[in-house]
Parts: C-alpha cells; sequence; structure tokens
C-alpha cells in the first residue's frame, strides 16, 4: 500500500514517518507538498508533526488553509484513513475534521518523554491490531498537547468509544500521575465518528525499531496496512 | 578625518589598531570601511588575542577531513563515504543581555554553520553554566536560556541529546551558553563558503535586514559584562521557522551543482559573510547595499553591513543559475536577491546605489593584527593548589548517607531531567541512548549498523586551580565517557570561555588550559576540528573559572555492542577499574565545596593510566562483556555507585575499599575510573582483560534488592536516593 505524508513549510516528523512506513514496515510511501491537491493513489494520508508555519499563530490554524487541506477533507469523507500526529492532530482539530482543541500543557513546558498509551478501541482501521486494552510505548514532544473540549463533545466521545488512546501507567492505569500534559480524561489521541480519522499527540513513528527503545509504533502501522 | 575615541569606543577598536588601518590604506577609512574592520578584527571573528595560543593543538588526525578555520565547521570522515561535522560555539554575552534570544540565536548560529557546509543537522548538545540558583536572577536567566534553547531547536526539529549544566558563584553575573551541532551527510555533498569566480552572483537569502544586532560582534562579545547593559538592541531576535525552511532549501541547493559556495550571516552579519568568503577564493566582491531587502526604512549602508539580523545566508551562484536557484528559494517562500558579483580584482567593493561607499583589500580586511602576551602565573595559584588535611576534618562512617543524599542532591551533581525533558531529543529517529541514561548521547547511523556518541565536559573548578591539569581532564573525561558508551574517541571541538585576555593572569589561564588540552588531545588521539573562543566573560574585574568546554565524537562499530550507565540485573558483580589514589583526590572536588565551601587542591591525572582504562572499556563492552559502565567523576566513587542504582532501578550491596581518609575513598574524584557491572560467570574474563590493559580492578559488590548498602557504612532504599537525585535542579 501507499502512504502520503503531508509536507507544509515547518514540519519535520516527515522524514521519521517516511523511514518507519518504508524503511520498516516496507510500504510505498510520498512526500505530498502542502500546495498539492491530488492524493490519487494514496491508500492512507499521514499529517506529520513539527512547527507548520512556525505554529507561530496558533498550532496548526494557518496549515488547515493549505491547498492539500481540501483534498485531504474530501480524502476522508470517502471513508479512507487520515491519520495525525502531533502537529498534525492539531491541523485536523483546526480543520474541523476532529472535533476540539489542544491547548498549552498545564505546566507551560514542552514535553519530550516517553508515555504508556492504553488502547481503548480496537475496532478501528489504526488499532485492529492491538489486543483490548493493550499499553503501547510512545513518546510525546509537544507544547501544545492537552487535549480539551467542551463537555458536549467530552461525552460523545466517550459515550462513542471515539477515545483511542488515553496516557496511563506501563501496567495500564489511568493516573493523574501518567498525564504529561493535563489532556482532559487523559485523552492522548480521539477518531472522528465515521471512524477513519485519527488524531494523536505521541508519535508512533518514533517507536517502531528495538534500536530506538520501542517498536509499539509499528501496531499502529501494520493495523492501517491490515485494513486496506 | 580621523576617527573620534568615541567612535573608535563603538567598534572596540585601539587607537593603534586605527592607525594600523590607516597604513595599510594609506588614507583615512571611509565610515562603511571602519564599522567593517572593527566587525573582522573583534576577538569574536578575528581571534586577534587567541589564534598564536590555537596553533598548540593537533589538528589532524586519521579521521579529519576540514580542520578549523577551513570551513564553517570541522568534518570527520565515518567511513562508508559518510561525513560528520561539527561545532561549539558561544553565546555567552548575548544571553546575559536578553537569555531567551540570546540563547535562540545561538543554536540558530552553530545549526547554520552546519548546513551551510551541506550536512543536514542531526544533533544538538548545551554546555551552560549559571550562578547559584538561590539568586532570583540567576533563576531568570537559566529559565530564560533553557527556553530559548527548547524554543528555537523544538522547532527545527533536530534532536537535542546531551549537554551539562554547572553552578557557581562566579557565573552570576557571567552565564555561559555554549552550544554544538551535529550534521550528517555524504563526503561528496560537502559544500564550501567560498566565493569564486568572476562574474559569478552574490545572493543573499532569507530574512530582511534590519538594525538588530548592530555591533554583536565587536560590541558585546568584546567587552567584560558591566559595559553592556545598555547594549540590549546588540542583540539579535531569532525566527526559527525562518531557519527550518532556510535549512530545507539550502540543503536541496547544495545537491544541484549551481552553487560554488554557500556562508551564512553570524557575527558581523554580510560583512563578514561576504569577507571570508571571498578571501577564501581569493577573490574580490562588488556588492550594492541598495540592493539589500530591509525590515526597515532608512537603514545607512553602514548598518546594513553590519545588522546582525538573523536567518540570512550568502549563496555564491555560477552565473547564468541564477533563476533556478530564485525558483528554488519561492518554492520554500524565501526571499532570494542577488547583491553583487564576484570579481577578481581582490577588493571588497560596497556600493549605495551605485556610489562607492567601500573600497578595500580583501586581504587587509581579513587579516587582523595578531596579539602574543606573555602569559603570567598569578601568584595566587600556589597556594590555592595546596590542601591542609590537617584543617579539614574526615567524615565520620555514620555520616556516610546522609553525605551522599546530600551530594546527589547538589545542583552540580543531581538529575537535570526538569531541563532535558523541555528538549525533543528523539526527533530524527536515531536516538539509542537518551538523556540521563548514560555518560553520553548514543546516535545511531540509518541504513548501517554503526552509531556514533556525543558528549559535552569542562570542569571549571579544576581549571582554576590548575589550569594545566584542568585543560587535560576536561578532555580526558570526555573520552572517558565516550568510552564508557563503547564508543572509540574520534576528535573534538571546544569552546574555550575565559575572562579579559588583556590581562596576564587570564592569558596564563588560557595557555595552560590549551596546552592541557594539547596534550590530552594528542595521548587520546582525538585532534580538535573547530571550536570557538569567548573571552571578556568578567563582571566588576573578576573573571569567570577559566572554562574550556569540550564536545567530544565517538565511532561505536555495532550499535548492538553499546553500554549504558545504568545497573541492569540482580545478581551482576560490580567492579571499580582504575586506581582510587589518595586523599589528593579531594581537590577542587565537589565534596569538599559543598561541605567544607573550598576551591582548593590540584587534581592529577596520568594519562597513560587514563588511555588504558579507555581501551579496556572499548574493548569489554565491544566484545559484549560489561552491562553497564559509568565514569567516576563529580562526587567520587559513591556518587558513581548511586547514580547506576538510580539509573537501572536497582540495588547494591558492597564494600568500599577501605584505606586512608574515609571522605576520599566515598567522595574524592580521582581520575582515570570506571565503575563497571557483568554476568557473575564473565569475572574471570573481564579480570584478565583488566591485567591485559594494566588496568587496576576491584570488586565492589552485587547489584540487587532495592537498597543501596555500603556495608558498615550507608543503608539506604534507592528511592530515598532517587527522590535526593530528582529534586535539586
Amino acid at each position: 500500500m501507499k502512504f502520503g505524508i503531508v509536507v507544509f513549510p515547518g514540519t519535520w516528523s516527515d522524514r521519521d514517518c517516511f523511514y518507519s512506513v518504508h524503511n520498516i514496515c516496507g510500504q510505498d510511501a510520498v512526500y505530498i507538498w502542502h500546495k498539492e491537491t491530488d492524493l490519487t493513489g494514496c491508500d492512507c494520508v499521514i499529517l506529520p508533526g513539527g512547527f507548520s508555519y512556525g505554529d507561530y499563530l496558533r498550532t496548526g490554524a494557518i496549515a488547515r488553509f493549505s491547498p492539500v487541506m481540501e483534498a485531504v477533507a474530501d480524502f476522508s469523507k470517502k471513508g479512507r484513513p487520515v491519520i495525525g500526529i502531533c502537529n498534525g492532530f492539531q491541523v485536523l482539530c483546526e480543520a474541523n475534521l476532529l472535533p476540539g482543541v489542544l491547548r498549552q500543557n498545564e505546566h507551560l513546558q514542552y514535553r519530550c518523554q516517553w508515555t504508556y498509551l492504553k488502547t481503548e478501541t480496537i475496532s478501528t482501521p489504526f488499532t485492529n491490531k492491538c489486543k483490548k486494552g493493550q499499553v503501547l510505548k510512545i513518546p510525546i514532544s509537544h507544547y501544545e498537547g492537552r487535549y480539551y473540549a467542551g463537555d458536549d463533545v467530552i461525552k460523545e466521545l466517550e459515550d462513542g468509544g471515539r477515545v483511542a488512546f488515553r496516557y496511563g501507567t506501563p501496567a495500564g492505569e489511568i493516573t493523574a500521575a501518567a498525564n504529561p500534559n493535563g489532556a482532559l480524561n487523559n485523552i492522548a489521541g480521539i477518531i472522528n465518528k465515521q471512524g477513519n480519522v485519527l488524531g494523536m499527540m505521541p508519535h508512533p513513528e518514533r517507536s517502531c525499531e528495538d534500536v530506538l527503545g520501542s517498536v509499539d509504533g509499528n501496531i499502529i502501522w501494520e493495523s492501517i496496512i491490515a485494513g486496506i | 578625518m580621523p576617527a573620534s575615541k568615541e567612535q573608535l569606543e563603538e567598534i572596540a577598536l585601539s587607537r593603534k589598531e586605527y592607525n594600523l588601518i590607516v597604513s595599510r590604506l594609506g588614507r583615512e577609512p571611509t565610515e562603511v570601511e571602519l564599522g567593517m574592520f572593527g566587525s573582522l578584527w573583534s576577538e569574536h571573528c578575528g581571534y586577534k588575542h587567541s589564534k598564536a595560543l590555537l596553533k598548540l593543538f593537533p589538528t589532524s588526525g586519521k579521521y579529519v577531513l576540514i580542520k578549523p578555520g577551513e570551513e564553517n565547521a570541522g568534518v570527520i570522515d565515518i567511513g562508508d563515504g559518510q561525513v560528520i561535522g561539527f561545532k561549539i560555539e558561544s553565546h555567552n554575552h548575548p544571553s546575559y543581555i536578553e537569555p531567551y534570544q540570546g540563547a535562540a540565536t545561538g543554536v540558530g548560529g552553530i545549526v547554520r554553520d552546519i548546513f551551510t557546509m551541506g550536512l543536514r543537522p542531526i544533533a544538538l548538545a548545551n554546555s551552560l553554566r549559571f550562578g547559584p540558583m538561590s539568586d532570583p536572577h540567576n533563576r531568570y536567566l537559566m529559565g530564560g536560556v533553557v527556553g530559548g534553547i527548547a524554543g528555537y531547536g523544538n522547532c527545527l526539529g533536530i534532536a537535542d541529546v546531551c549537554g551539562e549544566i554547572y553552578f557557581d558563584s562566579c557565573y552570576s553575573g557571567n552565564p555561559l551558553v555554549n552550544a554544538l551541532c551535529l550534521g550528517i551527510g555524504r563526503q561528496e555533498d560537502l559544500t564550501r563558503a567560498r566565493a569564486s569566480g568572476a562574474g559569478n552572483l552574490v545572493m543573499l537569502v532569507g530574512a530582511d535586514t534590519g538594525r538588530d544586532g548592530l555591533h554583536g560582534a565587536s560590541g558585546l562579545a568584546s567587552r567584560t559584562f558591566e559595559e553592556q547593559r545598555e547594549l540590549r538592541s546588540a542583540v539579535q531576535v531569532g525566527n526559527p521557522f525562518m531557519e527550518k525552511l532556510l535549512i530545507e532549501a539550502c540543503l536541496e541547493l547544495t545537491r544541484t551543482g549551481w552553487i560554488v559556495g554557500l556562508q551564512d550571516c553570524g557575527a558581523a552579519g554580510l560583512t563578514s559573510a561576504a569577507i571570508e568568503a571571498a578571501d577564501k577564493g581569493d577573490s574580490g566582491l562588488d556588492i550594492d547595499v541598495a540592493r539589500v531587502p530591509r525590515r526597515e526604512k532608512g537603514m545607512t549602508p553602514y548598518e546594513v553591513m553590519l545588522s546582525e539580523s538573523q536567518e540570512r545566508m550568502i549563496v555564491i551562484v555560477k552565473k547564468g543559475y541564477e533563476d533556478r536557484v530564485r525558483v528554488l528559494f519561492d518554492r520554500w517562500g524565501l526571499h532570494s536577491d542577488i547583491i553583487g558579483t564576484v570579481t577578481d580584482d581582490g577588493m571588497a567593493t560596497i556600493r549605495d546605489e551605485g556610489k562607492v561607499v567601500a573600497h578595500a583589500p580583501v586581504k587587509y580586511l581579513n587579516s587582523p593584527p595578531v596579539y602574543r602576551f606573555r602569559p603570567k602565573r598569578p601568584s595566587w595559584l600556589d597556594d590555592l593548589q595546596e590542601l591542609d588535611f590537617n584543617k579539614i576534618k574526615d567524615m565520620k562512617p555514620a555520616d556516610t548517607g546522609k553525605l551522599l543524599l546530600r551530594l546527589l542532591a547538589s545542583p552540580n551533581i543531581c538529575s537535570k531531567r526538569q531541563v532535558f525533558r523541555q528538549y525533543d531529543h528523539q526527533v530524527g529517529n536515531n536516538s539509542v541512548v537518551l538523556p540521563g541514561e548514560g555518560d553520553a548521547a548514543v546516535l545511531r547511523i540509518q541504513e548501517t549498523t554503526k552509531a556514533y556518541t556525543l558528549v559535552t565536559d569542562g570542569n571549571g573548578r579544576y581549571c582554576y586551580v590548575n589550569p594545566l591539569v584542568g585543560g587535560v581532564i576536561a578532555v580526558a573525561e570526555a573520552a572517558r565517557n565516550t568510552a564508557c558508551m563503547g564508543a572509540r574517541p574520534m576528535a573534538i571541538t571546544n569552546c574555550l570561555n575565559f575572562g579579559n585576555p588583556e590581562r596576564n593572569d587570564v592569558m596564563y589561564q588560557m595557555h595552560q588550559c590549551i596546552q592541557g588540552m594539547s596534550q590530552a588531545c594528542r595521548r587520546l588521539k582525538t585532534p580538535v576540528v573547530s571550536g570557538n573562543v569567548s573571552l571578556y566573560n568578567e563582571t566588576r574585574g573578576v573573571a569567570i573559572f577559566p572554562t574550556p568546554v569540550v564536545g567530544m565524537v565517538g565511532l561505536i562499530k555495532d550499535v548492538k555492542r553499546r553500554c549504558t550507565a545504568g545497573f541492569k540485573d540482580e545478581g551482576d558483580a560490580v567492579f571499580l577499574l582504575g586506581d582510587t589514589g589518595d586523599e589528593k583526590s579531594l581537590g577542587s572536588s565537589e565534596y569538599l565545596e559543598l561541605l567544607h565551601g573550598m576551591v582548593r587542591g590540584t587534581q592529577a591525572i596520568d594519562l597513560s593510566a587514563e588511555k588504558s582504562l579507555h581501551d579496556l572499556l572499548i574493548r569489554a563492552i565491544g566484545r559484549g562483556l560489561l552491562k553497564s559502565a559509568h565514569d567516576c567523576s563529580d562526587g567520587g566513587l559513591a556518587v558513581t555507585l548511586a547514580e547506576s542504582c538510580i539509573i537501572g532501578g536497582r540495588g547494591f550491596k558492597g564494600d568500599l575499599p577501605a584505606h586512608g581518609r574515609l571522605d576520599a575513598a566515598l567522595f574524592g574524584e580521582a581520575q582515570s575510573r570506571a565503575v563497571v557491572s557483568i554476568d557473575p560467570g564473565a569475572v574471570r574474563k573481564l579480570e584478565d582483560m583488566a591485567f591485559k590493559h594494566g588496568v587496576p580492578v576491584t570488586r565492589l559488590g552485587t547489584v540487587g534488592g532495592g537498597r543501596f548498602i555500603l556495608k558498615g557504612l550507608a543503608d539506604l532504599p534507592v528511592n530515598d536516593l532517587v527522590k535526593a537525585w530528582s529534586g535539586g535542579v
């Protein structure tokens, strides 16, 4: 299958995403410059991490107006898989492809560290290879990663089983201490109503090799590959 | 009309230097020429006080491809057609005036030095020194500096993988902010920073030019700190997003064959970029400042030539390729403007709308006078190197636990996690050993089995008390850290942070430190490939500790054969490699300062013993024999053992080799030592190997349980160690 990796000015996880899906998982991958509008041939679109447009106005706020985002919206409407990682998650929220926002971390500091994600649903194209409740060791790296939404949205997400991952302990307990940024309900990743768009703050592309400390990110790529 | 005293003061030139300019030109310089001379002859650009001393460093060796001064950074050959370029640079003065932007633009500057050469910046490191955190101003400085490094580096997507932070009151008015960048690439993609080929075009790309950073090189970096309070406008403001675009655009450009050279506008802006490139290419340049895009109106040619606005590069484009180059930069949303041409007359011709405002030979501009000072050994050194042990009471055995906890919590020893977790240290998918896990960072080289290490080191206290020995140790400790990861040290970069070079005692410190470093570099086969000098680090006549900072890169042949500092498995045997020495090892130690308020007493080091230890470590790790290795440094043996417990989350039970003073045995900082752990079945192998290398080996105890036990001395839960160590900064 073929992954399309969107590159905005200021994106930096593009190369890591390419490396993990192509060199590690053996799939085709292409970079898609933000001015392009043609996603033909792509089976899955990745919006990678970074600081699109320097994140100067508000994270993801300018990137959502890039020409490629219209194509991404059309792609998602067709029910095809879109995954936004870190800045990509922020862009998806700004583009209204996912509900809610990502606010500054509660402690007002950047955080780069390993996190342990409890998989809350395995009936998505991104988690179908996970075991129920499986804990994935995947790192975060962000300043604005505190998931926030109104009570009604949170209820809808929780009731609809749309929280994909929560920050937890290595044993899978969801505790305040395991929450690295103050996200509501320890939310690390969510999916849209149709179930084909995932946004997550942690970086699966950084945890695909033993030598880098974890291979758990591969489960997400393998799930996507299995679903195509 | 000769320049006034005020004019000369503004650009930090002496009357004698001015007279030299007049005699070289055969006339009075124009205003623009004077500004250009002032910048290029500043210590920061011209190294006029340090050049003679820098010649002492060994600069060639097996791995060296590009030596110091030849290009923006030194380059080593790591085999398979791949090369690594790296360099460390100071941004001390700007960071004192405006900590966030000072540190941020320090990162920006050193990153440009790397990608200018066609190498992709992969890793950052930083070496920081502050005054005690009890002073709120120091907290403000540190908060700003760390924020600036994080804010700039994280936005670029370059992993910030290692560094150190030390505190001492001598840095209160003089913080040190040294930033290192490392890049990797293919040898054929290396790009030179030279302007050659008459008729080729000079293009300026990136940010517009403003009034920020005027006199950064001549003003800030060439004055002592108390003169700088009103110089905030000399600090530049960084735009990491623009830099990120420049990285991608320039790396694309260096693979096209459309250019002959690439140079960043760093200190002294367009002046140094253009003149240094022309000098390297044995060419002249004809530049019209009216063609330089500006961010404010009414700038004079003088201001345009000296502006240190960030995120700008000059590109020397082959004639006929300018449109293609412009299209490439347009795609990245970056300006590119032709501002002049390369000439073959050896002259720097600067125009303003065609009218000549400066016309001076490039060679004159770029050859500042070189000063030789007579280093004079300060008389106070003799006393400082003595330790009267009758006056220093030995500790009581029962106090071991309490003292250990106190040392672990000391700002110089405690965990720096609060800082490094604010830096993205994993982007790039190369980071194998993360900050806090080992003595150095380990990064793998994609699509090979190889890896390299990166570490920075520099103990100002040792250098203050004994600059020669301190210089040796700065290099030796970096190499020991490297060897503890299983890597062979390859080369170093260094940042020489000293006081006012016009003082004989400061020149003595510098001379001795450089001699010590050079001795170690020769013996340990780690030549100097790049570096930077930061002088005038003093406030009200009080200089900082002489603080040479060493950045070292080492090579691991097989990334699987690497080592980290934490204990691994229950029952593993723990050994000390090296000799604990005598009570003199307390000299200049963390313990002595913390417990007795003393910074005195000289350390000793034997480079042969040091080299043997490294060879043993590298060999033992290469054979897969060691499960952990941790260098014995700040806080001595007891702290090293405790850190291996903390990092590994394991307990330890054992004895200390008892002899002489207990404080020296526990907390003395004797050099050339490491604590290692191995499978109990491998004891014989390690002992044989150590014997062959002539390295003393002492069994200390066993890994296991949840407590840290030194028989008859201390018995503490590992959690208590963790708590003390984690709560510091």
